[in-house]
């Protein structure tokens, strides 16, 4: 193993993990304050790198498909949320289930439908369509410092969203003790609005930043909802501050497991997954029970 | 809905296959029967779907060369019979079923996917039927599970990629490492490749791979520098290439990338000067200097309004096997043993160049290095002449 190729991999690692916790942060917050388990956060995902390929076709720019993906996330949250979700949160988790499961099939037959079944690959922006060289052997793409840079402002302003405002502070009373916030006489719904559009839009901006990286084809999400998943419950269900640690800890595992130990890469993050739920089963960084 | 609609095509086929059978007979002899009924010629292909451009020209060459001998085959009309097999594995034995029992094709040619392929093959195998493979290059369909009824006229993973290991060597590269998806076709590119470069002396490190179609290039790409390779090769196709190519141009390695043809086959556009250099071995390539070739494209060009590529020739030389065979019997297809003695024995003119036919149904062909330069993949000269495969564990004497 050379040092340098371990600096790269180390990179690679963190731009993959904070994609991730783009991702998983929505799910969690939506488990979190609602608990609702979403299985189509990943059709979200999915939406997002299309609309990417989509704005990027047509006008040539990827940094209009960001805010794009960003507004289109919050008015698909909060429709779904008003038009679906709404009527679900007393159900049980099974009926829950088979409603977001149902919205997975539902958004691969639109996309079907309306985009067709093919392997799209979109540009990376011209701007930062350069390298920067980190070893004399290996240089890293502009973009993918730009990936990182730009998941780590949102994670910023998410952190301060929830830790410094009152709908924040809204959110935490109601992720530990929902009970609490009905007592207290605040709104739900427009709590519960607000969280699902930041979330569903957060994996749309996360699908639209990866487009350029892995490519557009169909069924994308599925793959990234388990992921997603696996960093949800290692970081502890509902635990935003979990996600962000739980995502940068899988993106390395699975990055260094894929260049090092190709042959158990993909069970790698599974067999973490079952140990801790094994040893710590509120995740690594949720409340003990 | 592609399977909807070809589902209806051959329904209302068969009808008219039906009523033709009846005109029939009333002629005196089987011999007048046979030339009085159409041929049936099952196209099991990918209409739709990633792979639908390759079904689509595929098609239109095989009608290309039908209309070039006046519309018929041996003195019969040509009935096709078109099913989307939509590259899904998990349908292929159920449509393949469907032509060769339901429809009774003479003839199947099918198909682009290599897992679709098994699932022909293995009704094929029980069914007789004679087919013929315009693309699939899996292994296994020619050598270990040959059968005496298929032919391919496309070629194997192995062949393009013992080519290029082969020109790898002789341009004096001594260490290599194959990168690629975990997956038949890039394994057997992979054993293709370690087979030609280590024939002319040089190392290939164990193989670099990811599952397929996943795209993250970046773990193994990194890898590079710290293994002490002065050459890469490759095999990815379609969106994952134009990906591959383009990362690798972008980490700035400073090791030359070579691979089978697929890596730089209808991408240039899309991967622009990251494919600048890039070298390949396939068995067909721009600037290929023959009056067949020639001829072909215009043809092509003329009514598919683009461009023909690697996929238009195979479709090409599919049909042109099946009119050999035919004239040799004289479009009774059903005496068999004539039939297969002409196949086996096929000397043909492609647009590609001379192709012959390996004892184990394979296509025997030149494999060309080509360098893809200014947005075409220019043939630089010969990789592999008249290069068959091996046909390992055959046994079709």
């Amino acid at each position: 193993m050379d040092f340098p190729g371990l600096l790269a991999q180390l990179l690679n690692g963190l731009q993959y993990g904070l994609l991730l916790f783009l991702i998983a942060s929505g799910l969690t917050l939506i488990f979190g304050v609602m608990g609702v388990i979403n299985l189509a956060h990943g059709s979200m995902f999915m939406i997002g790198a299309y609309v990417a390929y989509l704005v990027t076709a047509r006008w040539g720019s990827l940094w209009l498909a960001l805010p794009a993906a960003a507004l289109g996330g919050l008015l698909v949250g909060a429709a779904l949320e008003a038009g679906l979700f709404r009527h679900f949160y007393a159900r049980e988790h099974l009926d829950q289930v088979l409603l977001t499961f149902a919205l997975i099939l539902l958004f691969e037959e639109l996309r079907s439908f309306l985009v067709g079944n093919d392997f799209h690959s979109v540009p990376i922006p011209a701007l930062l369509d350069f390298s920067v060289p980190i070893t004399p052997h290996f240089a890293y793409s502009a973009y993918r410092f730009a990936v990182i840079a730009i998941c780590l402002l949102l994670a910023a302003f998410l952190f301060l969203w929830i830790e410094r405002t009152r709908m924040g502070a809204i959110i935490r009373a109601a992720a530990e003790k929902p009970e609490m916030v009905d007592v207290l006489g605040i709104d739900a719904r427009r709590v519960h609005l607000t969280v699902f559009a930041v979330g569903t839009a957060l994996a749309l901006i996360a699908g639209a930043l990866a487009a350029p990286l892995y490519s557009v084809y169909p069924n994308m999400g599925d793959g990234v909802l388990i992921i997603s998943f696996v960093v949800v419950v290692i970081g502890g269900l509902g635990s935003v501050s979990g996600a962000f640690w739980s995502a940068l800890i899988l993106g390395l595992v699975d990055t260094l497991g894929a260049a090092y130990a190709p042959r158990v890469a993909g069970l790698a993050v599974y067999v973490l997954m079952a140990a801790v739920l094994l040893w710590r089963p509120t995740g690594l960084f949720g409340r003990r029970a | 809905m592609g399977k909807r609609f070809a589902t209806l095509i051959s329904r209302r086929a068969v009808i008219g296959a039906g009523a033709a059978a009846v005109g029939a007979a009333s002629l005196p002899t089987r011999w007048a029967i046979a030339q009085a009924k159409p041929l049936k010629v099952g196209l099991m292909l990918p209409y739709s779907g990633t792979f639908a451009k390759l079904g689509e020209n595929i098609t239109y060459a095989i009608e290309i060369l039908i209309a070039e001998k006046g519309g018929k085959l041996a003195g019969r009309d040509i009935q096709f019979i078109k099913l989307d097999d939509e590259s899904k594995p998990e349908n292929a034995p159920q449509n393949a079923e469907r032509l060769v029992k339901r429809d009774a094709v003479d003839v199947l040619i099918g198909t682009v996917h290599s897992g679709v392929q098994m699932g022909i093959h293995k009704v094929v195998q029980d069914s007789g039927t004679l087919t013929i493979v315009p693309n699939a290059g899996n292994v296994a369909v020619t050598r270990q599970l040959c059968a005496k009824n298929v032919f391919r006229s496309s070629f194997t993973n192995w062949q393009p990629a013992y080519g290029m290991g082969l020109a790898a060597a002789k341009k004096g590269h001594k260490k290599s490492v194959w990168v690629t998806w975990d997956y038949a076709a890039g394994t057997e590119s992979g054993a293709g490749f370690k087979e030609g470069f280590e024939k002319g002396g040089g190392e290939v490190l164990p193989i670099l791979s990811l599952p397929f179609p996943q795209t993250n290039f970046q773990p193994l790409l990194a890898q590079i520098p710290g293994l002490g390779v002065d050459v890469v090769g490759s095999f990815f196709a379609g969106g994952g290439a134009v990906q591959f190519v383009k990362e690798y141009a972008a980490a700035g390695l400073k090791v030359p990338l070579c691979g089978t043809g697929f890596l730089t086959e209808g991408t240039l556009e899309a991967q622009g000067v990251a494919a600048e250099g890039v070298e390949t071995g396939l068995h067909y390539g721009d600037g290929l200097d023959n009056p067949k070739n020639a001829t072909f494209r215009k043809a092509f060009k003329d009514k598919a309004g683009r461009d023909a590529d690697v996929y238009a020739v195979q479709g090409y030389d599919a049909a042109q096997l099946l009119a050999l065979g035919l004239d040799a019997v004289k479009g009774n297809i059903e005496d068999e043993a004539n039939l297969y003695k002409a196949l086996r024995a096929a000397k043909l003119d492609s647009p590609r160049g001379p192709i012959s036919m390996s004892p184990a149904q394979n296509i025997t062909q030149n494999i060309y290095l080509r360098r893809a330069e200014g947005g075409q993949n220019k043939v630089i000269g010969i990789a592999a002449e008249n290069l068959a495969d091996p046909g390992t564990g055959c046994k079709l004497a």
